[in-house]
């Protein structure tokens, strides 16, 4: 059985730099860096102050009324997929039950859903009454708390911070009968998701799906974990703006942040058939893991993410220098930029020094699971603007990697874009976008 | 171009075994795995009991004990259930450059794994510091300065849900596609309906796929026994788990991690490694009804079953057993059967339905793996493993619930169920290996 072709036909993205896809590409575009001092919480205590923080939003205004009375039991990462996968489904066309129930043009049953979600850590302000109330002689008491502290939590609870619960809420407003999966794999996941959905339609067992990812890294136990794993940049606190410098000689570290980046893809004779605009197509994915005891980072030679990018390509049945742009995942940690340094150049050979590379977590702090999504929406941006935006914080490039950072806007027709993302626990991956516009 | 996918090796971690011929011979006797909470005080909790992996060792299984030693409780065990599945389909572990015939960026991880629990004291504590009851305000410093003294980078690191899939590559090389999914209590039949379709067209040759959790911890249980989800049967633990009766009142939280090695038909034969049973179908669907509860009609979980049939070329004839979801719950019970009808019509009381969540309670996560597991048993042995403690039927379920004892049949073609909190459904089909 043919494999069916898988397109882009719509995205929709919360950042740090807007609520729309339009306010981020514009961002990108003018070199604005959503990255400031935490205003979430009191960031005095923490060594990194600094965060990717999306603009305030009313999580109301972006789910029907049938769905109002369950904002109450979203999260934030939750609260994020939804503003995101409505603006998405929008910009698709398609007309599911959240958009206007009168004139739905989907079957649910064919729509699959697949978001990646991070460890979602709970509202500490929430659950601490409850704690406090167990408190004996100064210390939590686990028995004072199963009887007085428990009944304090609300009974729901639970079910705010489950991962699957993104794709539960986004597919309850838009109706969403198929195939529903969360994967949990930190900053490959929407990544992961974008190929698993893209698999499924590819079999046939979906003809549309939304795909992406959604994660509030801005979170006391989040960043506390960032700080303590020292992944965290800890000597910018004064300077936001200039505090994430992947692949700069003076990278001291990453910047974490919030948002939610979602795609609409289809079959392309679907697309075609609706004569829905086509953003991009989903010409190849490739995964694998770096294997590195000292798992906190990325291992030295970056092999396991070399892996993912030549099955990525292989996959798209391109040669490397097709390749027009390369969105890597550059996390400003200098270990880990080295060692993609070295995947890029393992996996594409001598054209890696050529190929235009813009990092782009300088403008939009590394939001996790959403992060992978967020870089698939700007290649398939710059695709269809012929728009390379310079990108910032890489003054000096750091010694050892030999990459091609976009210094200055660069206006050309983009054929095909790499993108490409790894965790620390190993998993890697890379999308390869290719631009079918006429 | 389209493998057959078989299972050629499979091991477990969890409260009845930690071996699949133990648990088998367990589940025939109609053992519970339930008891008393021994992992904290749980004793003035609604429910102070619950099925806990109990004297397990994971040194047991590794070489290199430094590097695995600070895992969460589910991955600890994932790393038990992958040494004795690697074991029986003659794939090595821990060696340099393996020497079993499969390519290692041909061989993937794909399991339905669950967050480590919070590191407890640390998290307390911090709280406790921190929160001022008279202003009910944070005080961030106080609180950082508690977490900064106590937290431990790498137990912070190991909660992430990945991470048992970064011990599993550690352990076994695999370059393959490597994925963690966590859909619930629907996880692990996801990962490993997923695993076979990445085989199926090509993606890898070989797949570690299955489930590790353990959501046996303070918050865990809290939040389980919020949502009023947990029997409350404290004064006979054994008997609390009762899928189908009139008397359930909840499920029972268990733990545990169960893995199968999928294999592509072909890799199989090159390596002459034993055919256990064959995966030929995977359907999954979504309620999209409430965040709270199941459709009413159990829609989606119809859905699913459907259209693993089709993917399976099977129809309801052809089913000889189906292990059911069966959580004990009110809910899932009553509409677990009502989907069943909706398919099975005329022949749904015909079809033997069992849950072994009666023994060993719910491994969220990991629940669906290792019923799978349970599944290829039932097959190889033509038995069909009971559902215990029904004693009192429920008289609106009807169906042929297997109770209480386990019952000789031809079994060639199994439905496997599991539905998720949050309405995420997912159905593996088996079926006995027939080399034609």
């Amino acid at each position: 059985m043919a494999r069916s072709r898988v397109v882009i036909t719509g995205f929709g993205a919360i950042t740090p730099l807007g609520l729309t896809v339009g306010d981020m590409w514009a961002g990108l575009c003018a070199g604005k860096v959503g990255i400031n001092t935490i205003t979430a919480f009191d960031p005095s205590g923490f060594n990194c102050k600094i965060a990717g923080q999306a603009p305030e939003f009313k999580i109301r205004d972006f789910v029907p009324k049938t769905h109002r009375k369950a904002t109450k039991l979203m999260c934030r990462d939750i609260e994020l997929s939804v503003v995101a996968a409505n603006e998405a489904i929008r910009n698709s066309g398609l007309i599911t039950k959240g958009i206007d129930p009168e004139n739905v043009n989907i079957n649910p049953e064919r729509m699959a859903i697949n978001l990646g979600a991070g460890l979602i850590s709970c509202d500490l302000v929430e659950l601490s009454p409850a704690v406090a109330a167990s408190k004996n002689e100064g210390q939590f008491d686990i028995r004072k708390w199963g009887n007085i502290g428990l009944e304090l939590v609300t009974p729901l609870w639970l079910l705010k911070y489950l991962p699957n619960m993104l794709a539960c809420h986004v597919g309850i407003i838009h109706d969403i009968q198929g195939p529903s999966n969360s994967i949990t794999c930190a900053e490959v996941a929407s990544h992961l998701a974008i190929a698993e959905a893209s698999q499924i339609i590819a079999r046939g067992n979906s003809d549309y799906a939304l795909a992406g990812g959604a994660e509030a890294k801005v979170n006391p136990i989040v960043m506390i974990r960032q700080c303590l794993l020292q992944r965290a940049t800890t000597e910018n606190n004064d300077n936001p703006s200039s505090s994430c410098r992947p692949f700069d000689a003076d990278a001291k570290g990453s910047v974490f942040g919030e948002a939610a980046g979602i795609i609409v893809i289809e079959n392309l004779e679907n697309a075609k058939k609706r004569n829905a605009k086509i953003h991009a197509e989903i010409a190849g994915t490739g995964q694998s893991t770096s294997i590195n005891s000292a798992y906190k980072n990325l291992e030295p030679d970056g092999y396991g993410l070399q892996i993912a990018i030549e099955k990525a390509i292989k996959e798209a049945q391109i040669e490397p220098d097709q390749i027009d742009l390369i969105i890597p995942h550059g996390t400003g940690i200098p270990c880990d930029d080295m060692a993609e340094s070295k995947a890029i150049h393992s996996a594409l050979g001598e054209v890696a020094s050529e190929i235009p590379v813009w990092p782009i977590k300088s403008m939009l702090s590394n939001t996790g699971a959403a992060s992978g999504a967020l870089d698939v929406i700007a290649a398939t941006c710059a695709m269809k603007e012929n728009k390379i935006p310079s990108s910032i914080n890489c003054d000096n490039i750091a010694h050892g990697c030999n990459l091609n950072i976009v210094k200055k806007t660069i206006e050309k027709e983009i054929k095909y874009a790499l993108c490409c993302s790894y965790t620390h626990g190993g998993q890697t991956a890379a999308v390869v976008l290719k631009n079918i516009s006429e | 171009m389209s493998e057959r996918v078989v299972i050629t090796g499979m091991g477990i971690v969890c409260p009845l075994a930690h071996d699949v011929e133990t648990l088998w011979q367990a589940l025939l006797s109609g053992k519970s795995g339930v008891a008393e909470n021994t992992l904290f005080d749980a004793s003035t909790f609604p429910t102070t009991f619950d099925a806990e992996v109990k004297n397990y060792d994971f040194t047991k299984y590794t070489k290199n004990i430094e590097l695995h030693k600070d895992s969460s409780r589910g991955s600890g065990f994932a790393i038990g259930a992958t040494v004795q599945a690697c074991r029986q389909a003659g794939i090595d572990v821990e060696v340099s450059e393996p020497n079993d015939g499969i390519d290692r960026s041909k061989m993937g991880i794909y399991l339905g794994a669950g967050e480590g629990s919070i590191d407890n004291d640390a998290f307390f504590s911090a709280i406790i510091k921190g929160w001022n009851s008279e202003t009910n305000q944070m005080d961030w410093i106080k609180w950082a300065n508690q977490s900064f003294d106590e937290m431990d980078p790498i137990r912070e690191l190991e909660q992430e849900p990945n991470m048992a899939v970064a011990h599993l590559a550690m352990l076994t090389g695999a370059r393959g596609p490597v994925r963690s999914c966590l859909t619930a209590c629907a996880a692990s039949t996801q990962a490993i309906g997923e695993a076979t379709m990445l085989i199926r067209h090509g993606n890898a040759d070989v797949v570690i796929a299955g489930g590790a959790h353990s959501m046996i911890h303070p918050l865990g249980l809290t939040g389980f026994n919020r949502l009023t989800a947990l029997s409350t049967r404290n004064d006979s633990p054994q008997t609390a788990s009762r899928p189908f009766s009139a008397t359930r009142d909840g499920f029972v939280l268990g733990e545990g991690s169960a893995i199968l090695i999928l294999e592509s038909l072909s890799s199989a034969k090159k390596r002459g490694v034993e055919i256990l049973a064959e995966i030929t179908g995977y359907g999954s669907s979504s309620d999209a009804f409430r965040v709270t509860d199941m459709h009413e009609e159990g829609r989606g979980a119809a859905l699913a079953i459907n259209a693993a049939m089709k993917d399976a070329g099977v129809t309801i004839d052809d089913i000889d057993y189906i292990n059911a979801h069966g959580t004990s719950t009110a809910e899932n019970d009553s509409i677990e059967t009502k989907a069943i009808k909706a398919v099975f019509k005329d022949r749904a009381k015909n079809v033997p339905v069992s849950s072994i969540k009666s023994m060993l309670g719910h491994l969220i996560g990991a629940a669906g793996a290792a019923e799978l597991i349970t599944c290829v048993c039932a097959i190889r042995n033509n038995i069909l493993p009971p559902t215990t403690n029904l004693n009192d039927p429920d008289p609106e379920l009807d169906l042929d619930y297997v109770p209480n004892e386990p019952r000789k049949a031809q079994v060639n073609t199994v439905i496997k169920e599991s539905f998720g909190f949050g309405g995420q459904n997912n159905v593996v089909i088996i079926r006995k290996w027939v080399d034609e």
